[in-house]
């Protein structure tokens, strides 16, 4: 089929948009994150069942913890944040709701993630 | 003179009340379910981290809400969800190498995604309930 894309176009791969194929890449790239980093929540919800405090304190005082913790809650928010960007884009038609959904799915990923890690941080490392 | 409507009706093409449902199908809506649970199941997990952070008294409340039926219920869900996602991501992943992209290899691949997220929440529970020593 014949494309009306000027060869400098095609060469520079971004399409319309200018980001390319940006948010695919990232949905894959924090899916096989999540994926490493599922395995390790599961494991760690079971060893911190039914712990009182001082072993849950323990538990994310060694970086061994605390780095996959944060790494999960950064891949997990940013992984979400585009997915539901496609769920919103996908069913929601009017232009004001799907701009302002699309601000407070953000802002969402943004509270999720920034609670969890500034919780870690505490837990880890605060008085 | 026949009115002339400004907006004839036209054929749509057949939707989702049309098609019978067929597993791929099913599996491909759940992922999309499945995905908006472990969204805002996310708030869980924040929110026990920042009541763990909060100190003894409110890692308690939130263990013991956590622990109660609808807490135990939620977290079940939950659990199931973020399993099912997961193994329907790695379907996702397998397609993305343009492997398993026959119509049997569709079929088992989507049986395997919710026997297999049924087996793995299951297995996870009973060890975790172990743990916990409600089982």
């Amino acid at each position: 089929m014949a494309s009306f894309r000027t060869p400098l176009a095609r060469v520079r791969g971004l399409g319309s948009a200018k980001e390319g194929t940006g948010h695919f890449w990232h949905q894959r790239l924090t899916a096989v994150a999540n994926l490493i980093l599922l395995t390790f929540l599961i494991f760690s919800v079971i060893r911190l069942a039914g712990e009182p405090y001082e072993v849950a304190r323990a538990y994310f005082a060694s970086p061994f913890v605390l780095v996959p913790s944060m790494l999960l809650a950064l891949s997990a928010a940013f992984h979400m944040r585009i997915g539901m960007q496609v769920i919103i884009e996908d069913y929601v038609h009017g232009e004001g709701r799907k701009v302002a959904l699309i601000m407070f799915n953000l802002f969402f990923a943004l509270v999720i993630a920034l609670t969890s890690i500034v919780s870690l941080l505490k837990l880890s490392l605060g008085a | 003179m026949a009115k002339v409507e400004a907006r004839p009706s036209r054929p749509l093409s057949p939707h989702l009340t049309i098609f019978r449902p067929y597993i791929n199908m099913v599996m491909s809506i759940l992922h999309r379910i499945t995905g908006s649970i472990n969204y805002f199941g996310s708030a869980i997990l924040a929110g026990w981290l920042a009541a763990a952070a909060s100190g003894p008294e409110a890692l308690a409340t939130a263990n013991a809400l956590l622990g109660s039926p609808i807490g135990l219920l939620a977290l079940f869900g939950y659990s199931w969800s973020l399993i099912h996602h997961a193994l329907g991501g790695v379907r996702h992943l397998i397609w993305d190498f343009g492997v398993g992209l026959t119509k049997p290899a569709f079929r088992f691949m989507s049986w395997a995604t919710i026997v297999g997220s049924i087996v793995i929440t299951a297995l996870i529970w009973i060890v975790g309930l172990i743990k916990w020593g409600a089982l």
